[in-house]
């Protein structure tokens, strides 16, 4: 079963990215606090993707595409065609020196790595794919 | 997307935070921050009863305050969170760094305790 959604890149619609989300999981078995962190990851990486390669353009666009490729894995896919920004080869600060630096950023690429299992990014069709998988 | 209200009780400047906490309203949550602890709060105490979600964006303010507060011996208490929203503080191990309650009751006790 897939599923499709495609936004500008504002962050007022990142609301509707969340909604979209928990509704594409609904009646696949995910529990609520799993639901949730799913939710939460895709939000870090539209709203990384929407200020850092788009600049907040709502004239640009993304796509999310969802994947349910068993009963328990889920693939989600995110479509842009911004510069790419692999968090993979982003070192995460420690949070000690975040709240001695009282700086606001980089907790969010720590949330998607823990609740991901797996990140990768590709290029299809001259566009950047970022595709991240969970096993619930 | 939130509101965000402001009350004192007992000396304590009460934010209750009502709706959901993401990069584009996080800004809400670090002004009224910024103007509870600029109006001199020796005691803040923050209402999470109605806080519906949480992003990275809005846990990076209760972060970026942490050093202030200890500077400026501010009492800072959080209470009344969701499973949910829980869950988003300690999967980055944020429930260790900040004082949480479940009740308003066990909040301002903590937020006496800690400014005497």
């Amino acid at each position: 079963m897939s599923y499709q959604y495609k936004i500008g890149c504002s962050l007022n619609n990142l609301k509707g990215v969340r909604e979209f989300i928990r509704k594409s999981l609904e009646g696949h078995d995910v529990s609520d606090l799993e639901t949730g962190a799913i939710v939460l990851a895709l939000d870090e990486m539209c709203s990384n993707l929407m200020i850092h390669a788009h600049h907040c353009n709502p004239d640009h666009f993304i796509a999310m595409n969802i994947h349910i490729e068993s009963k328990r894995t889920f693939v989600f896919e995110i479509v842009d065609d911004g510069l790419m920004f692999d968090i993979n080869l982003f070192q995460e600060p420690q949070l000690d020196n975040l709240v001695h630096e009282k700086r606001k950023g980089g907790l969010g690429i720590r949330l998607v790595k823990t609740i991901m299992d797996k990140i990768e990014y590709l290029h299809e069709g001259g566009k950047n794919v970022c595709r991240l998988t969970k096993t619930v | 997307m939130v509101h965000i209200k402001r009350l004192q009780e007992d000396g304590a400047d009460i934010i209750a935070i009502v709706g959901e906490i993401d990069a584009s309203s996080s800004i809400e949550l670090d002004l009224a921050i910024a103007k509870s602890v600029g109006e001199g709060f020796k005691k803040i105490i923050v209402d999470c009863q109605a806080l519906e979600y949480i992003s990275s964006a809005g846990l990076g303010v209760f972060m970026s305050y942490i050093e202030e507060l200890k500077d400026k011996g501010i009492s800072f208490v959080l209470f009344g969170m969701k499973e949910r929203v829980l869950n988003t503080f300690s999967i980055l191990g944020l429930a260790d760094l900040l004082n949480i309650r479940e009740t308003k009751q066990e909040a301002k006790k903590l937020a006496d305790e800690l400014s005497v």
